[in-house]
């Protein structure tokens, strides 16, 4: 008998790792990748490949420079380098995408210090600076191949003269970012990770139903508004990334409908057509205020007694 | 209201075993303090001769429990054992004449009230057995001015993996157990009982349900659900009588006391027969362990005798742990005695990855937050505890914290949650 191993309890542990979690939303993000695939051809799955490997090595790179441990394995790189893909147009030029990763992985992630420290989603502030540097390159907007021969045409939200009905929309029949344009595909997706207990419910339906009741309430199509644009996308994968998010449920829930409220307000008032990215990066900032005002109170937990103040003169 | 917890894995491979005595080892070493409480002075010298229930260690103070010779033998010295608090204690080695002799004047002991069955109770040596080792004497001398005691909750949910201890004890001691309930009752003026079972030992449900029927109405069986911690004290008086136990308080407060099924079989064997507490039923497993089951060993044997009795394969084993997996506490000497609140002992082969994930940084999942059964929040405990900051640890009521491990368990980066908690507490302490 070699020495005893001494450690506290619990002596055994899940089988629970950051690593499967990951695979799981990759998993939950190939329907959307297949569709577009079928959509927009072989450049979408190149354009993806080029975000995905860049993520990775960059994420190599700052861990090397940093001397941190290897987090490549964690596959969150991947799910970032995924993630910043869908939300490109699918004729942008690699070299763009590579620089959309660098900001994602090296500025947002890794210089906070890694994984769980980022404050803001990786790809939604990769997308925003890509938007805002080449503006043109972004909006460039291609018809799927299976459709017609256009070039471009205007996005669903952008559009005042309703090209599209709600199948073309819900089916992803209709220009759009790579990954965004299904929202069939999204939410086979976003069903398949509520099964697999990765992500709740609250975020993703607080954020869709506010931006349907909002709507309704400001006389525009409800449902063409929860169709079109990155709402789907946004709402069950990026409005549910852990480190970014509330850690309450109720917490949560106040995520999602902040989120669907600045959405409308960037969509239905603002000079942008789309709010999704915006809102989410707002409510990502205002995240640790909302996990200050849902602690949980412990059962059974007497509050502590307010200390008298005693005034001395 | 539900509380939460997690499902784990039951393992319970010894529960169709019947319990086997142990041959009577060579030699025992009975530690003097093996409940809550103060140790005991020794009350035996090197050479004198013991039999079987003679008292050994005694204390004149009430929160102590007295120790009783489980052998008979010679007293071949006084030793001193450390304890996992830090605390050394005192240790009577007695080597065995394997007779087993019970010394004379055992007798059913004479109870007219509930001073009087306090004072058996506490002669008898008894402590909890399900193993936090509460002086059960203490437990039911609760000052009846402050508290008004209606219901009894007898604990049965056994909720660990690996442990059935409790499930044979129900299954072969079942009318001990309902003659204990009935001392208590009678004595403590207690009007309800609940038996609490978790639902994965269906034949004991089925057995204690029958024996209720037969013997008292007031005694109910209650299946539960198999969801860890379901055995710990709040939760289980919580989902047997809705009760919430407060902050600082005890269950006593909320008009219940907790008691093990097993200390139950043994107040009722005692109240019979008069044997003091001198064996133990435990339970012997895990994967270094070639025939699993459940023994009845003498109080200070040695937990390698009690390993190689189950066939256990000393050169591969890397891990042996005192209790159930989630809250047991490992050794690091196999040759410590074992004492009355150990209900089991485990043997691990060795498996790197198993013994020592790799820690990484805190994704904010959430996942120890919906684990946490007294509803805590263990990641932002564990934040705040970094930075040493106690204003958040104590309003954050880390205090509550029972270890049950259940945030660490489910830690998909593998951090030591419930161990930051310990600390922490430690830390409010100082």
């Amino acid at each position: 008998m070699e020495k005893l191993t001494v450690s506290p309890s619990p002596h055994i542990r899940s089988g629970a790792a950051t690593s499967k979690i990951m695979l799981h939303v990759i998993i939950a993000l190939m329907p959307a990748l297949v569709v577009s695939a079928f959509l927009f051809g072989a450049r979408a799955l190149a354009l993806t490949g080029v975000c995905i490997l860049s993520a990775v090595v960059w994420e190599k790179l700052c861990n090397i420079i940093m001397k941190r441990p290897d987090t490549t394995h964690d596959l969150s790189a991947v799910v970032t380098g995924i993630l910043l893909a869908f939300n490109l147009p699918p004729s942008l030029p690699y070299y763009m995408a590579v620089i959309g990763t660098f900001i994602a992985i090296v500025i947002v992630k890794q210089i906070f210090g890694g994984l769980g420290q980022n404050f803001a989603n990786p790809a939604i502030v990769g997308r925003i600076v890509l938007m805002l540097s080449f503006t043109s390159a972004m909006t460039h907007w291609t018809m799927p191949s299976t459709m017609t021969d256009a070039v471009t045409s205007p996005t669903p939200l952008a559009d005042t003269d309703k090209l599209y009905n709600y199948w073309d929309l819900f089916l992803g029949k209709c220009p759009g970012c790579l990954g965004e344009v299904c929202a069939a595909a999204l939410i086979a997706g976003g069903i398949y990770l509520v099964v697999m207990k990765v992500i709740t419910v609250h975020a993703p339906v607080a954020f869709v139903a506010t931006v349907f009741v909002y709507s309704w309430l400001a006389g525009k199509d409800p449902v063409y508004q929860i169709l079109s644009g990155g709402l789907m996308l946004g709402a069950i994968f990026m409005a549910t990334d852990y480190v970014t998010t509330p850690v309450s449920k109720k917490g949560k829930f106040i995520f999602g409908i902040g989120c669907g409220i600045i959405t409308c307000v960037i969509r239905f008032y603002a000079s942008y057509p789309e709010g999704v990215s915006f809102s989410i990066l707002i409510m990502n900032i205002a995240t640790p205020y909302i996990d200050m005002i849902t602690l949980k109170k412990p059962v059974g937990a007497v509050p502590a007694k307010k200390e008298v103040q005693t005034h001395e003169k | 209201m539900r509380l939460k917890g997690i499902f784990l894995e039951h393992k319970k491979d010894t529960a169709a075993v019947r319990t086997v005595p142990i041959p009577v080892p060579e030699k025992v070493s009975i530690p003097m303090l093996q409940s809550v409480g103060a140790a005991c002075d020794v009350l035996v010298k090197k050479g004198d001769k013991v039999l079987v229930g003679q008292k050994i260690g005694d204390s004149d103070k009430y929160m102590s429990v007295p120790v009783h010779s489980s052998v008979s033998g010679t007293v071949t010295g006084i030793s001193e054992l450390l304890l996992v608090s830090g605390k050394v204690c005192k240790c009577v080695d007695i080597k065995t004449d394997g007779e087993q002799t019970l010394i004379d004047g055992l007798e059913p002991p004479v109870v007219t009230d509930r001073e009087s069955f306090c004072n058996a109770v506490r002669q008898s040596g008894c402590c909890g057995l399900g193993g936090a080792g509460f002086p059960t004497h203490v437990k039911f001398g609760f000052d009846e001015k402050k508290f008004s005691v209606d219901t009894l909750v007898v604990n049965a949910a056994e909720c660990e993996p690996y442990l059935t201890g409790d499930h044979r004890e129900m299954l072969e001691n079942t009318d001990r157990i309902f003659e204990g309930i009935a001392h208590i009752k009678k004595n403590l003026g207690i009007e309800n009982v609940y038996i609490g079972i978790e639902k994965n030992k269906p034949d004991a449900i089925e057995l204690m349900t029958r024996k209720a029927s037969q013997t008292d109405s007031s005694v109910k069986v209650v299946p539960l659900k198999a969801k860890y911690p379901q055995g710990a004290e709040k939760v289980i008086v919580y989902n047997l009588t809705g009760r919430i136990v407060k902050e600082g308080k005890i269950p006593a407060d909320e008009g219940v006391i907790v008691i093990n099924v097993s200390t139950c079989g043994f107040i009722g064997e005692y109240m019979a027969t008069g044997i003091p507490l001198v064996r133990k039923r435990m339970t012997v497993s895990g994967d270094a362990v070639k025939s699993p089951c459940n023994v009845i060993v003498p109080i200070g044997i040695s937990f390698k005798e009690v390993l190689r009795f189950a066939g256990c394969d000393f050169e591969g084993m890397s891990k042996a742990v005192a209790g159930g997996p989630m809250m047991g506490i490992d050794l690091f000497d196999l040759s410590d005695p074992v004492c009355k609140t150990h209900s089991a002992v485990l043997a691990f082969k060795k498996n790197e990855k198993k013994a020592k994930p790799v820690q990484t940084n805190c994704i904010r999942c959430g996942r120890c937050i919906e684990a946490c059964p007294v509803g805590l929040m263990p990641t932002v405990l564990e934040k705040a505890f970094d930075k040493k900051d106690r204003e958040m640890l104590k309003k954050m009521k880390v205090s509550l914290c029972m270890n049950c491990g259940s945030c660490t368990y489910v830690c998909p980066a593998k951090r030591d949650l419930a161990e930051k908690n310990q600390l922490a507490k430690a830390l409010l302490r100082t």
